[in-house]
């Protein structure tokens, strides 16, 4: 229990601070790298609270894929970062405002709440015993059974997503020599192949 | 104290949820950096839905959690694919510049 704790604390501690270092550090590519170690330590955290599954699909996609593509286009754009972070301690007293009220209202929320008498009865799927069913293999039985209408439109937004971004993203360049298989086939060896008389020794 | 429960998550998820929007706040010029504070502010969703699935012992939490993590992942790709383009044809990023349909 005490390690658990202990697990608890360091975890959420690391959390809480690379996500400010997210927000305030000068170069955008440290903020992206502690952005990746604020999703590894929320990965721990769902570790410690049972949720292995989603834990390891967090690191995959956002570590693999999102922040990546983060890194991506901060390396790819040619931008004057410094220039972007003027304004940034004219902007400090307002939005340390708003954060302070929306944090002081979340945790006054969080201390004057209580479970509804229907809530604790039990939800629509209970989750299995960990020692008989894994965290992965329960959530494929829900997903693949109640929930496989909306797991397919989830693909179905991964799709229109992927699609979207290409469709955004590519140009036509003018100048690229491409295959054209129409060209090709309507060639004919009339046109194509030429017979000429070459004298000895002279060459075209 | 050290016995973790439900509030002590809630807790980490509620003050990273403020640090995401205090982000926004912080970086009005930079694109890049509010699209990481909605991340964060996702991730933040995401603790909650899974600290109140081990609290109620109720699967569906993680299920959405899933979801969730999917519109995530397909808006930052949308997004960075609009910034992308943003930049190659305005070259700058920056948020006071994007006002062409201002009318």
């Amino acid at each position: 229990m005490i390690v658990q704790g202990l697990a608890f604390y360091l975890f959420a501690f690391i959390a809480v601070a690379a996500a400010v270092m997210v927000i305030s550090a000068r170069n955008p590519v440290h903020s992206v790298l502690f952005l990746i170690l604020t999703f590894f330590n929320a990965a721990a955290l769902f570790v410690l609270m049972g949720a292995e599954f989603l834990a390891m699909i967090l690191i995959v996609v956002y570590v693999g894929a999102v922040a990546v593509m983060f890194l991506f286009v901060v390396m790819m754009l040619d931008i004057n970062f410094a220039e972007l972070r003027q304004g940034f301690l004219q902007y400090l007293p307002i939005g340390g405002l708003v954060g302070l009220v929306l944090l002081a209202e979340l945790l006054i929320i969080l201390g004057g709440w209580t479970f509804a008498p229907e809530a604790a009865m039990g939800g629509s799927a209970p989750a299995p015993a960990p020692e008989t069913v894994s965290n992965t293999d329960a959530l494929g039985q829900l997903i693949y059974t109640h929930y496989f209408y909306l797991f397919q439109a989830s693909g179905l937004v991964l799709l229109i997503a992927m699609i979207g971004a290409i469709v955004l993203t590519h140009r036509r360049r003018p100048g690229v020599r491409r295959q054209n298989i129409g060209d090709q086939l309507r060639r004919h060896p009339d046109e194509s192949v030429e017979v000429r008389k070459v004298e000895t020794g002279r060459g075209i | 104290m050290v016995e973790v429960g439900l509030s002590h998550y809630l807790t980490v998820g509620a003050i990273i949820f403020a640090i995401g929007i205090f982000g926004i706040f912080l970086n009005r010029k930079n694109v890049i950096i509010i699209l990481m504070s909605i991340e964060l502010i996702l991730l933040a969703v995401n603790i909650n839905l899974v600290a109140f699935s081990m609290e109620l012992n109720d699967l569906v939490g993680q299920v959405f959690a899933m979801f969730v993590l999917t519109v995530a992942a397909a808006e930052a790709a949308i997004g960075l694919a609009i910034l992308v383009v943003y930049f190659r044809n305005r070259g700058t990023i920056a948020v006071e510049d994007i006002n062409l349909m201002k009318g």
